[in-house]
This record gives C-alpha cells, structure tokens and sequence, in this order.
C-alpha cells in the first residue's frame, strides 16, 4: 500500500478544532496510546511524531459497522487488511465486519480467527457472527461463544432470518448477552428475481422490481418480535417510508430497537437506472427521491440512529455482467464521508456535530464498542478532517481491492486527513 | 439518403417522429422489392451482419437473417446453447471476440434488460436490439406500427388496445413508446397480476376489464400468454385466463366495430385468442410477419448509412 500508519511513542497534533469543542484551534499529545494534555502543549522535548492539523477538524474516531470483508472465502475482492486500510483512508478506526463469509463466521474459532488476521492495524475489527449455524436459517449458532471470542452482534445477513421461531428464540438469548440481532429485512418470495425498486422507473424499464414492503413487512414482524422477548434489534440498512414509521412508533414504546441508513440510500435515486449501469444494483435497491428525503429526515429527527455503508466489494469481473448476472453492492468505505457532506451537510440536514454523532458515538453505542472521547486519560481515538475540499472519485485510487461504486467520477467534498488510534496514526497524502 | 439520429436501435422510447417516420417509409419501398419475383438488392453487399441470440428466438431470428440476405449482407449466427457462453465466458469477452472479426452490425437478443446498451460500450458495431428481457424489442414496435399505416392509413389519433401480460412485455414497452410519438392513443389491458406496478408511469391508459378495452380501442394487439406466468401463480389457469381476457368471435362483435386484430405471435389459439379470430378478416397477423422482414431491412440499411455519413464526416 502506498501510505500506511505508523506508530510513535508520542504524539502531538496541532492546531486541530475538536467538533463540538471551542472554536479555536488546539493541540492534543498523546503518549503511549492515551491522551495526555489538550490545549497548548509546551513541553516538547520528548515529542517523537507531530502533525500540524492547521485548523482542520478533530472528532472521535468514526466506526462503519456494516461492512463486507469478504475474508475467507473471497480474498479476489477484499481481504481483512485491504478493508481495513479502506476503512483507515475513509476516515474509520473501527469496522463490524458481517459473517457471510465463506465459511461464514458462525463459531468461535472462526471469530478469534478474524480477530487475529485483524491484529496490528490501526483500524480494530468487531466482527458479528451468523444467528444461525452455517447461516442455514435452521439452528441457533453458539451465541455466547462468540461473543466470548469478541463478536459484538449476530446476523445472517445476505439472507433474512425466515422463520420466526428461530428469530424469537435469537431475540430471547441474546439479551443475555447484551448485543443485538440484525436481521437482513427481506421477505424473499417478494423481492425474488427483483434488480430495482419496484415502481415507476422500473415500470418503463422493464426491469423486475422489488417494492419496499419486502423490507418493511419483515421489520413489523422483528419488532413485534422484539416486543415479545423485550430483545435487542438492529435494523441495518433502511430503505423505506414504512420501516421508519415502524422504527419510530418502537422507540416511543421504548424497546430496544435501533437502525441504520447508508449513504448510498440518502443520496441515489431509482432513477439511475436509466443508464441500465449495474453498479446502481444494489440490496436493498435505490429508492424514489420521496424515500431519500424522508430517509434524511429521520436521520436529523433521531429516528435513524446511525450512518454504515453495507461496504460490499466485488471482482470488477462480476462488474462487467449484465444487469441480471451482476452482483447487488457497492465499496463505500472511501466515498461514506464525501458523500455524507455533500447529502447531509451542505443541505444543511445535519449540523457537523450531529454527522459526527451519526458516524461515530451513535453506532459504537449500538455494538456497546469501546468509546471514542477526546479526553485526557482516555485511549486516543480520533478522526482528522475538512468539510470544504472537493474531490473526484478515482476508483483506481482505492484502497479496497474492489472498484464497484456508483459514485465513479462525482465531485464530493469533505477530505479525511486522518486518524489516530493508541499509539498508531495514519496520515492522508 | 436521409440518416437517422443514432446508429443504434436500442429502443423506440425517446425516437424522434422523423426517424420512425424514415424507418416506416424505407421499410415501405423495400416491401415493394419482396413482393418482386427476385426480392434481392445488393445494397449490404460486403457488410456482415452478427445475429448474437442469447435467448432462444425463432421467429425474429429467422425475420432479421433473411432481410440480411434480401440485402445480399453476410449474416452470421451466434446462440447460446452452441457457444462458450455456456462455458462461463463473460458477455464482453464473448463479443470481443466476434468483434475482432470485423463485424458492421450486430443484432442481439438477450434476457438483460439494457443488454443491448450495455454492447454499445463493449465494441463498435451498430446494434439493433432484438429484444431485451423485457425492456424493448423495437423493431417488433416498428413492424407493427408499419402494419397499421399499411392497413389503417394513419397512426395519428389511432386507439390501439395491448392486452394481455404487459409486466413482462418488450412488446408492449415498444409498441407504447413508437405509437405515443406518432400520436396514436394507448390503453393497456390485462389481469392486474400482470400489469406493471405503477403501470401510469407509461403514460398510457389502464384497466383491467376487457370491455372497456374494445369500446376504447381500434385496434387489438394481443400479447402471447407465456405459459410459465401461469405455472409462476400470477394468474390461476389459462381456462381462467381465457374467460376474463381471450378474444372470442362473440367478443369482437358485441359492440358493432370493425377492428384490427394483431398478435406478435406465436399464438395460443383458444388461449389469448380463437382461431376463428386469427384467421378472420379483421386480422393482419401473416402481414405483421412480411412487414418485419422490409422493417429490418430498413433499420440495417438506415444504420449502415448513419454510420457511414458520421465516418466521412469525422475522416473528413
């Protein structure tokens, strides 16, 4: 790779505006991994590594807790350390990596395996198991062995949890063990053989549809689920007007129900698909631009707890497919923030702090991960960036492996210029 | 000689009036060359032709193979099931390799829609889409039109009713697009299983009851009834099926019009339409067949020629 962290004894940054803190510029030394003064730092004789942020922004590190890593199984597409050095460019110190892998992660084994290919990157990986053993859908995987081994939540994610039992008696079990369930909300004899939103672009296309009932008629089900074992529910990827009504009445009844938006969902149209580019193929699909709106506007009201980008890398071979045989996803990791500043900021639907909330607080809160403060004592965890240059998409400069983006050749703003995790920093261009 | 605007047919959505218009009237003079006793020209002489079908077909196949012969081209052809596509070979590569060969024209036929767009970008033939999934088959919307010049006069003002599956329709997606832009008026009419879901968006009228069908319409186009949306459950049994929307004798005579009966073909008889129906008088399904074969011979002609021109132009 062509730039990477490094690790220092000390660390001193400079002149750098901590989001949500005073206006003026800052500096903040770390030692050893912890933060250890924030102001004007004085003493610099035994400084060993510094960074003139010149007034850029300082804010907890962010953590994208829907990825794909495709490790095992697809080491062609991305590999553990390719995602990571993905998430490290996009401005992320740590990713939830999903479990259907191939083998998917369903036992311990599997879990501390992922964990130790992870080990030494600046970026820490919480990986989720599979709800069920072999992702077949069938039996409960051995919850709490995984998350004996650091599993942080527990999906089958590429494919719903069908059968209702199965998803109560995972609801059940896991409180126990205080992670959540994410059920791909899908109901599959409706969204069978579909490409695109089922509606008026599709209609004149003729390309088969997939209406956003498939999402939220299995979201009604989990919660009711959830209400009857009082469980954790994480509702990943949200793509539809009913599912944020349903997410909204579940938190006035105050269960424990959260979810997530993707930026490619707050941003991409339907309407796309006139150019028949399979790289807008996407699980669920692009919406109407009604859908957008109301998505952006549960993100502000709260009702969206948080931003993931369902990073979901694939060989550009599967790329060249036609519309049918194309694989649904997208890379996200490198366009999540360029894109968040350009949908959620610059149309002022967010204010910077409540972005950085979305991107950093909020989902570490969900899979209880470690927390990100800036603060003395603490183990630094932060991100660096501006919210005013703009930038091309260049796939070809990527990190990942994969090059499957929509976002090809589009002006985005908001440059990531960092991130510092324990004693490692890595540092943009 | 007049060009067109693209020196693709992809689809009749967004095709100007005056490129139909030129299509239809080219397609009329080389209608007078086949009913000559030798119905060949030499204008393709020299050009090879590629009919590339992914998708079974008979019918158009043979349609476009022989206007390439009528135009003394060399046509060549490419399905599936003899080819290494089976062999996990990609689309593009697939192509390139035919390409390299130095093909003018390639007709495809596929189950993607956007295939035939998506070849654009692959190489540098014209292309012809000859069906795609079910987005378009223009030059089935270009024969069928042609026919009703031919049997009508005059599309403008025209009703035309399509009944049958429409979701799952080219046919139908071409035949909408072409007729609005020569001002005719479209209803689309089937079981509401098997129309489009926001079906409006294709600025057509719509309903699901077959009488209001014949009292709009002038003419009939009647779809074929795929006997695997059947087995897929979308509609519970061709007798259902038969009853609600099969076009009878009776049916035809029941509000005192004389209409035109069309069908893309082939036909189902005593399904979506009887056989005393497909042979009446008021049918012109055996002239739709003729026409397709001059309807092609005029969009491989008028592509060649666009091709050409903008060649000189940028050689020049």
């Amino acid at each position: 790779m062509a730039d990477k962290f490094s690790e220092h004894e000390s660390i001193l940054l400079k002149n750098g505006v901590i989001v949500g803190g005073k206006r003026s510029p800052v500096d903040i030394l770390i030692e050893k991994g912890t933060v250890k003064e924030i102001g004007s730092v004085t003493n610099l004789s035994k400084i060993t590594h510094t960074v003139d942020l010149e007034g850029a922004y300082v804010s907890p590190g962010w953590a994208d807790v829907h990825v794909h890593l495709r490790e095992p199984g697809r080491e062609d597409e991305e590999t553990i350390m390719s995602g990571s050095d993905a998430a490290m460019a996009g401005g992320f110190t740590a990713v939830c990596c999903m479990p259907n892998t191939d083998p998917p992660l369903d036992s311990e084994d599997m879990i501390t395996s992922v964990k130790e290919r992870a080990n030494g990157h600046l970026v820490e990986l919480f990986p989720l198991g599979t709800v069920s053993k072999e992702r077949k859908g069938e039996e409960l995987a051995e919850i709490g062995n995984m998350v004996d081994a650091g599993a942080v939540g527990f999906s089958d994610d590429g494919d719903p949890v069908e059968n209702e039992e199965l998803m109560r008696i995972a609801l059940e079990y896991s409180k126990m063990f205080g992670v959540p369930i994410v059920n791909h909300s899908e109901v599959k004899s409706l969204a069978k053989g579909g490409i695109m939103n089922e509606g008026a672009v599709s209609a004149r296309l003729g390309i088969p549809g997939i209406p956003s009932h498939a999402e939220d008629i299995m979201v009604a089900r989990d919660i009711r689920l959830a209400e009857l074992t009082d469980g954790r529910l994480h509702v990943p990827h949200i793509s539809s007007k009913e599912t944020i009504e349903l997410v909204r009445r579940a938190k006035s009844k105050g269960l424990a129900v959260t979810c997530e938006v993707t930026p490619h969902h707050l941003s991409l149209t339907d309407s796309n698909f006139e150019k028949f580019d399979a790289a807008y193929k996407m699980n669920p699909p692009l919406r109407t631009i009604d859908v957008v709106e109301a998505l952006r506007a549960a993100l502000a009201d709260g009702t969206i707890d948080c931003i993931a980008s369902d990073h979901a890398p694939h060989s550009p071979e599967e790329n060249e497919a036609d519309l049918l045989d194309a694989p649904f996803g997208l890379v996200g990791l490198e366009t999540a923030f360029g894109v968040c500043v350009v949908n959620l900021l610059d149309t002022k639907i967010l204010k910077l702090e409540e972005l950085v909330e979305k991107l950093s607080t909020a989902p570490r809160k969900i899979y209880n991960l470690p927390s990100a403060e800036i603060k003395v004592g603490e183990n630094a965890n932060m991100t660096f960036f501006d919210t005013t240059t703009e930038w091309k998409v260049d796939s070809s400069q990527f990190h990942s492996q994969s090059r499957n983006t929509p976002f090809e050749g589009m002006t985005l703003k908001g440059k990531v210029l960092g991130v510092v995790n324990g004693n490692k920093i890595y540092s943009a261009d | 000689m007049a060009t067109l605007s693209d020196r693709h047919l992809l689809g009749l959505e967004g095709v100007p009036h005056k490129d139909i218009r030129l299509i239809l009237d080219t397609a009329f003079t080389f209608r007078e060359i086949l009913d000559r006793p030798i119905p060949k020209v030499p204008t393709l002489q020299g050009q090879t032709v590629l009919n590339f079908f992914y998708e079974s077909s008979t019918r158009t196949r043979i349609s476009f193979e022989l206007a390439e012969k009528r135009l003394s081209a060399d046509s060549i052809n490419f399905s599936k099931s003899s080819s290494s596509a089976s062999k996990g070979e990609t689309l593009r590569d697939t192509i390139r390799t035919i390409e390299a060969m130095k093909i003018d024209t390639i007709v495809i036929r596929h189950s993607a829609p956007g295939s035939a767009k998506l070849m654009t970008g692959f190489v540098d033939s014209n292309i012809i889409n000859a069906g795609d999934g079910a987005h378009e088959h223009p030059t089935q919307g270009l024969l069928d039109m042609m026919t009703l010049e031919e049997h009508l006069k005059s599309l403008k003002g025209l009703k035309v009713a399509i009944l049958g599956d429409i979701k799952h329709s080219r046919v139908a997606r071409s035949n909408i697009h072409g007729l609005k832009t020569m001002g005719a008026e479209v209803m689309i009419c089937g079981p509401s299983t098997l129309l489009p879901y926001e079906a409006e968006a294709l600025g057509v009228h719509v309903s699901t009851d077959l009488n209001e069908a014949l009292e709009f319409a002038d003419v009939l186009n009647i779809l074929r009834i795929q006997l695997e949306r059947q087995t897929g459950g979308l509609f519970p049994s061709l007798r259902e099926y038969r009853k609600f929307f099969g076009i009878t004798m009776k049916r035809l005579k029941q509000n005192k019009k004389k209409y035109t009966i069309m069908h893309p073909g082939p036909l189902n008889r005593g399904v979506e339409i009887d056989a005393d129906v497909a042979d009446s008088e008021h049918s012109v399904i055996l002239n739709q067949v003729l026409n397709g074969v001059a309807v092609r011979m005029a969009v491989l002609v008028l592509l060649s020629e666009t091709h050409n021109k903008r060649k000189k132009k940028t050689d020049g």
